[in-house]
């Protein structure tokens, strides 16, 4: 492996810096391979709660499928459903229910492996059978003894890591990302996934140091080893010297007094020396960080992903329930305003596991899904509506590629205001909306997008693999994603000037807004709005509080000029390095 | 405890529904409901069972009942089988 180094018996192994900070102690090896359940002994008295997380695992994987089937019957052909009927069916099956249970009673074994062994002998008289539709029930059979026993070991991983570890996985959703959040959780390492995976995003937001794309890191690594994780620098160290640590300590304390000296920035306001203001605000997806990115001296949130309700669960949650949640946070920012993104899904999250989308990120997603469930959408905009009495509250849809999608989603929300009013429920009247620009046919009608809402927000992640073809987190192309690509200038300034000649603000909440080498050249090209993680906040401010708008649109238009990537991010390097050099930048 | 002998008739064998329908059946009735086929020996309430069996058009199957209510539980589960499950 050309990205491991031996050095006595450390290993070093680099991959990609996705969240800052340094983390020490030992690795936890978090497998998602269902490959085959591991036999555990339980004791007599363990038998009653053994059943019970079975139960349970039994009625959540129903819950699952029940919502997966209820989809399927709207969007898939009727052969196709038959496949859930039968899974559903094997799931009620209480024969095959009982035996298992009778199974973990008398011969003292753990859940998953009863349902393992005995769901298995089924599957492997379907598989000797000589036809393939029994080799078809073969498989449904295997998914659902999969369901089950992810079901039952999902809630178990909440208990069985105990104490303080690093995870380490091949990848990490943001479900897990947020289950091991809830234990004492020191950093990530995983083998794929790149900065701008859900992931990564995630861990930076948590303020949990990360390491990704180290390649088979979990192959080198076993539960117990100790390991230095560099989130700084993107490398992680296993069995650490203590030369090592000591330098590693070093960096963090470095780093920690930078942040330190910029909290005392963090009241003051996001304006150029020569007064030309900006509006700083937050990217956040939990209620919980509201108060943070206070601490952080933002002047708001410029992005609310409300999809973080919908983690760990089949259904959105009730109208009620939704409208409590974001009235607490438009309490919470207040005088400050919120931005609420309707949620932004793919399919998968709708309907998990219903259809399989060869290209997702070209699929069903964002807007397209919501227009598609308006009992979603319009359960959504009635309860983000009634969290606006404090006129602080505003909207935006997102992947919006189509100016037809801008008029139905305008529409549903006139519904949602027309019902609200019948029913004489408070609301904003004049609740701004706006649409993020993240798909390539958004940005060239960006003017006619801008005539027909508030505001527009750029949303880089999305911008920039759809404009230069690449998927963020595919490791053969990964490189070619960059955001300083000529291409992706071209474009941000594109839209920005086309929001500014319909006297519409223009923001930008994806991950370049955070990025530091990309402030200057940002502020440069008349970004009104950076709206980023709250754990990057004063460093951004500190340096738009240190230029000069007039400078800044030189550097903007010298980098606009030139025609590579390396090119560009050279140029801002040695601006920063020169002009700013208390910044601490990665070259 | 009673037998019974029966052939599948419907053309698709008993596949999904036809397996639901009959599972579904004998679980109306307290009787032991025992399905025979080859070698195989599998519980009838059971789908996850059933469906092992694999029986299509044509094949024989030995049914056994045992309990309270069997000859019931025999007559209504035989039926289906004449009826060829309401299909085709």
């Amino acid at each position: 492996m050309d990205n491991v180094q031996t050095h006595g018996s450390e290993v070093t192994i680099k991959g990609i810096a996705a969240a800052p900070g340094i983390a020490i102690g030992p690795a936890y090896l978090y497998s998602k391979q269902i490959v085959r359940a591991q036999v555990k002994p339980i004791d007599q008295r363990e038998v009653d709660a053994e059943i019970d997380r079975l139960r349970d695992a039994v009625a959540r994987a129903e819950k699952e499928l029940h919502k997966i089937f209820e989809f399927a019957q709207q969007k898939l052909d009727p052969d196709d459903t038959k496949i859930l009927e039968a899974q559903i069916m094997i799931l009620g099956d209480t024969i095959l229910m009982g035996t298992i249970e009778r199974r973990i009673r008398t011969e003292l074994q753990n859940a998953e492996y009863i349902v393992f062994d005995e769901i298995s002998k089924y599957k492997r008289l379907m598989l000797s059978a000589p036809d393939d539709y029994m080799h078809e029930r073969a498989h449904d059979v295997d998914d659902v003894m999969n369901r089950i026993i992810r079901n039952i070991q999902n809630q178990k991983l909440v208990s069985r890591l105990e104490g303080e570890a690093i995870i380490v996985s091949e990848t990490l959703t943001p479900a897990d990302t947020v289950i091991f959040t809830r234990n004492k959780v020191l950093g990530y390492v995983t083998d794929l996934g790149g900065v701008t995976s859900h992931a990564a995003i995630l861990s930076r937001a948590l303020k949990i140091p990360a390491v990704v794309g180290l390649r088979s890191v979990t192959r080198q690594i076993q539960t117990g080893d100790i390991i230095a994780l560099d989130g700084y620098s993107g490398i992680i160290v296993l069995n650490p010297g203590e030369e090592t640590l000591q330098t590693l300590r070093r960096k963090e304390q470095r780093f920690k007094e930078f942040e330190e000296r910029l909290s005392e920035i963090v009241s003051l306001t996001a304006e150029t020396l020569d007064h030309k203001h900006i509006e700083l605000s937050a990217n956040i997806e939990f209620s919980e960080e509201v108060k943070f990115t206070k601490d952080q001296g933002s002047a708001g949130v410029g992005l609310f992903r409300t999809e973080g309700f919908l983690i760990g669960r089949t259904t959105a949650p009730s109208e009620e329930e939704q409208y409590e949640a974001y009235r607490d946070i438009a309490e919470n920012t207040f005088p400050h305003t919120v931005i609420f993104r309707v949620f932004d899904v793919g399919g998968d999250k709708v309907a998990p596991g219903a259809f399989h989308e060869q290209n997702p990120f070209l699929g069903w997603r964002g807007i397209r899904v919501l227009l598609d469930r308006p009992d979603i959408l319009l359960t959504q905009l009635r309860a983000i509506l009634r969290a606006s009495t404090r006129k602080n509250v505003r909207i935006m849809f997102p992947m919006v590629s189509t100016l037809t999608e801008i008029h139905r989603a305008k529409e549903f929300l006139a519904q949602a205001r027309n019902e609200l009013e019948s029913q004489k429920i408070p609301f904003d009247r004049k609740v701004k909306i706006g649409v993020m620009v993240e798909v390539p046919s958004a940005a060239v009608m960006a003017e006619r997008m801008a005539s027909q809402v508030d505001f527009l927000s750029i949303g880089t992640n999305d911008l920039i693999q759809y404009v230069l073809a690449v998927d963020r987190d595919n490791n053969a192309v990964a490189p070619l994603y960059q955001q300083f690509d000529p291409a992706v200038l071209h474009t941000i300034k594109h839209i920005i000037d086309a929001g500014h000649k319909r006297n519409v603000w223009v923001g930008m909440c994806g991950e370049m807004a955070g990025d530091p080498l990309a402030t200057v050249l940002l502020v440069g090209l008349g970004l009104d709005e950076f709206s980023v993680i709250p754990s990057v906040l004063p460093e951004i401010k500190k340096i738009i509080r240190s230029i000069r708008y007039k400078d800044a649109r030189r550097v903007a238009e010298k980098a606009l000029t030139m025609n590579s990537p390396e090119e560009i991010r050279a140029y801002l390097s040695t601006i920063i390095r020169n002009q700013l050099p208390e910044i601490p930048i990665e070259p | 405890m009673i037998t019974r002998t029966v052939t599948i008739k419907n053309r698709a064998g008993l596949h999904t529904r036809p397996a639901a329908t009959l599972v579904k059946t004998a679980a109306r009735f307290q009787a032991e409901f025992t399905i025979l086929k080859d070698e195989f020996e599998i519980n009838g309430k059971s789908i996850i069972g059933v469906m092992t069996l694999a029986a299509e058009q044509g094949s024989a199957l030995e049914l056994r009942f045992n309990g309270p209510d069997e000859l019931d539980a025999a007559a209504a589960v035989v039926e289906l089988f004449e009826r060829g499950f309401d299909e085709e």
